[in-house]
């Protein structure tokens, strides 16, 4: 068996399962032998802010917010995409600031979208 | 079974280390003291000052401050404790892991302080929960809360293992619970715990 190559690899798996377990396994005597479980539904409580949890955390959210995901893409995630295109400008080639104005413009469309549906109007 | 102190230090010298489970139990929970992330009001400015470079905390083992009261140790009442935020302190302390430790630091958290006579001021955290280490002072320097943190060391490090002397947290007939106050049309309801707090005899 020691002549196994695999054998001090057996060895060390099993220190290094001795290595995690023994520490765990001391704690839980610990607190077996001198500390005392005192659970309580204060101490038990899931939320642990210091306030009481309220209603059910299961709850739904408006589909409706989907109109900021869009407007975020617009304005936000477009502007990550034109600075870089902007920078590389003068290098471009034709087809490739065709394919910028494409994407430029298809975001353009989805704010006249969000235009015309009223999203833009502070209410 | 204690070993002979000076027995102790000769043996140290020949590099014989002589402990009991009480000391290096001991020594282990006074050596890595967490304290809950929980600043109240300008005392807690001081309390974070006292965690930086010039300070230093971790020289104690105390400079994790953990955001839940699962994983710490030490609850610092680091300010005005108000009527508003008594319920939430004290279900905060509840929920803390035992042992669990109090510094009560500036004159607010020990009495109130100098918003005493405000209706919506707490007058001392003590009132509720059970405080080891109070700290005068508005606010206390940083140096005072160290000071604070070696006391509530060498408290920790008096602390025996069985006996009736043992520490709440070994005591299973010691009161776990603490009872959360409530907001009632006047004051909070209990005004106080009387198994932490006796109300003083005005003697007039």
């Amino acid at each position: 068996m020691a002549s196994s190559p695999y054998f001090s690899l057996a060895v060390l798996f099993v220190a290094a399962l001795g290595f995690g377990l023994t520490p765990l396994g001391l704690a839980w005597l610990w607190g077996r032998v001198f500390s005392p479980a005192k659970p309580n539904a204060v101490k038990n409580a899931i939320y642990e802010c210091g306030l009481e949890s309220r209603g059910d955390a299961w709850m739904q959210f408006r589909s409706a917010y989907y109109l900021y995901a869009i407007i975020f893409l617009i304005f936000d995630v477009e502007a990550v995409f034109l600075l870089p295109f902007a920078v590389a400008f003068t290098g471009l080639g034709a087809a490739a600031c065709v394919a910028m104005l494409v994407f430029v413009l298809m975001l353009i469309e989805g704010l006249a979208w969000a235009w015309a549906k009223g999203v833009l109007t502070w209410a | 079974m204690a070993v002979d102190e000076g027995l102790k230090i000769e043996l140290g010298k020949q590099g014989v280390f002589v402990t009991t489970i009480e000391e290096l139990y001991n020594w282990g929970r006074r050596s890595s003291i967490w304290p809950m992330q929980f600043g109240l009001a300008c005392c807690a400015i001081e309390m974070i000052a006292t965690t930086m470079a010039r300070y230093d905390l971790a020289r104690f083992g105390a400079e994790v401050f953990r955001p839940s009261p699962r994983q710490a140790d030490l609850m610092i009442i680091s300010g005005t404790v108000t009527k508003k935020m008594a319920p939430q302190v004290v279900r905060l302390y509840n929920q803390m892991a035992e042992p669990r430790y109090v510094i009560a630091m500036g004159a607010c958290a020990i009495s109130g302080g100098p918003f005493k006579q405000g209706y919506n001021v707490l007058k001392g955290i003590d009132r509720y929960i059970p405080v080891d280490v109070h700290i005068p002072g508005c606010p206390p320097r940083p140096e005072a809360l160290l000071q604070a943190f070696m006391t509530l060391q060498k408290k920790i490090d008096g602390q025996p293992l069985t006996g009736p002397d043992r520490p709440r947290f070994l005591d299973a007939e010691a009161q776990g619970e603490f009872p959360v106050p409530v907001q009632g049309e006047h004051d909070l309801e209990p005004t106080s715990n009387p198994g932490v707090w006796t109300v003083p005899v005005v003697i007039r």
